[in-house]
Formats: structure tokens, sequence, C-alpha cells
């Protein structure tokens, strides 16, 4: 069966993670904006899906939309003294939008430029069982780069422990 | 309707601005995070289409998005580990009063 990415359920997805990216930077509520992040993460896991990405859907879920989010929240909340504190300006900038328009117009340009063979999908793709023996596989897999993540991952949490104790006086 | 790379691409390019504007413009830290996570996230579209598209069988991007996913995860957990901390010691996570260390 040919897998081919829905139109319609491609708009939907777009119009989601776009959206909710305009609301997150628009709103003046920090703990909205958390909100909106959110969405915006399920919004992409959705995207994955559609690229037959199953595993990496799920992590999506559960790293970005579960922890990642639940962390901000905490940390919105613990940062705030007031409730009015949640209420923040704007912060438009007019620089910063055109170093992001520029940056879009290059991205724009070198896409046009490529030759990528663009377009066509195919139509067969291994699935999760075939991703999970590739990244624990030795020889020509993933093994080594997965144990130096973990290794990364250890340090990171160490070092956020020790930066976020109450230092004792 | 079929949907091209370079559909995901654009997409992936406007979150990635979006998420450029506001790590620039944003004055609170945290807002700063969320918006470097939106690049993140924009970054790992473009890895799982391409892998999607150009190495079906090898799944080289979706590889790759594992790790960045890793490292941002790290991040994430760092930098509000100093956000945090920078509140303790001046009661204020806006950028703009980071600047003890300037001489």
């Amino acid at each position: 069966m040919p897998e081919t990415v829905n139109g319609v359920v491609f708009g939907i997805l777009a119009l989601a993670s776009i959206g909710g990216a305009v609301a997150m930077l628009t709103t003046r509520n920090v703990i909205h904006a958390a909100f909106w992040l959110l969405e915006v993460m399920l919004a992409v896991a959705g995207l994955f899906l559609l690229l037959s990405a199953e595993f990496l859907a799920l992590v999506q879920v559960l790293v970005y939309a579960g922890a990642v989010s639940v962390l901000m929240l905490f940390v919105i909340m613990l940062t705030l003294r007031r409730r009015e504190d949640a209420i923040r300006p704007l912060d438009a900038s007019w620089g910063a939008a055109a170093l992001a328009l520029l940056f879009g117009a290059i991205i724009y340009v070198g896409v046009a430029a490529s030759s990528f063979t663009l377009g066509a999908m195919p139509d067969e793709v291994p699935d999760v069982e075939a991703l999970g023996t590739l990244l624990f596989s030795l020889d020509g897999g993933w093994v080594f780069p997965f144990e130096i993540a973990s290794l990364v991952l250890l340090v990171a949490l160490v070092g956020a422990v020790w930066w976020s104790k109450e230092e004792d006086r | 309707m079929q949907v091209g790379l370079e559909v995901f691409l654009g997409l992936a390019a406007v979150l990635f601005a979006l998420g450029l504007y506001g790590a620039i413009s944003k004055k609170s830290a945290v807002m700063v995070l969320m918006s470097l996570e939106l690049m993140a996230v924009a970054v790992n579209i473009n890895l799982v289409a391409f892998s999607r598209f150009l190495t079906p069988e090898a799944m080289t991007g979706q590889f790759f998005t594992i790790f960045t996913m890793v490292v941002s995860a790290a991040e994430i957990g760092l930098g509000l580990a100093l956000v945090l901390a920078i509140y303790r010691q001046s009661r204020s996570i806006e950028l703009a009063g980071m600047n003890r260390l300037k001489g």
C-alpha cells in the first residue's frame, strides 16, 4: 500500500503548529505561552506521524509535550511573585522581525536553488522494529552515539540539580 | 493530494524563523528558552522529512532527531535550572537585568 501524505491532514497540522507558534509569541500571558508551546509540540508530533516516524512522534509527546512543557510551567510559576507578573509586555522588535524574515528568505532561496529530488515520497518505510535494531546494532548501527547521548543527559541532569539546589550559607 | 518535501522544509523554515524572532525579541528568560525549543523542533521536522524522503531505509534523519532531542532536553533542563538560580540571586528573570558581569 503506497503511503502518501494527506494534504488536508498536513494543512491542519501545519496551521496548528504555525498558528500556535504565532499565538505563543503574541500572547501577553507567559502561562498561556507555555500552553501554546505545548500545542505546537503536539501538532509536530502529528507531523512526525505523517512522516511515518511513529517512535519519534511518541518521544515528542513524552519529552516535549510531557516533560519540557511541565518543566516550563513549573519554572514560570516558581518565578512569579504575584499573579499579575504573568502578564508581560509584547516585546515587539522590528530588528528581530527583520532578521527572522531575512533568515526565512535565505532558506527559501536555498531550497529553491537546491538540487534535491523533491516531491515524490518513497512508498515503503521500515517500521519501529527496524529503527530499534539499527539503533542498538554494533556494526553500522548507532549504539555508541546512543551511549554518549545517555552520558550527556546524565551530566546535564547532575548539572541541573547542582545549579538549582539551595546554597547553604 | 500529495505533499512533497519542499512543503515540510517551508513549514520548518517558518517555525524556525518564528522561534528566532522570539529568541531575539523576548525579554523574559523563560520566553527565550521556549523560543529556543521552537527552533529545535523546526530542525527536527527538517531532519525527519529528509529522512523520510531521501534516506527512508537508513533512517539517518530519525537517529539525528533522537540525538537533537537529547541535546535540547539537556539544554532546557540546564537552562531552566540556570533561570531558577538567577531568580534566587536577583529575584527577577528579566534579561535586561542580567548585566552584573558588565565591566
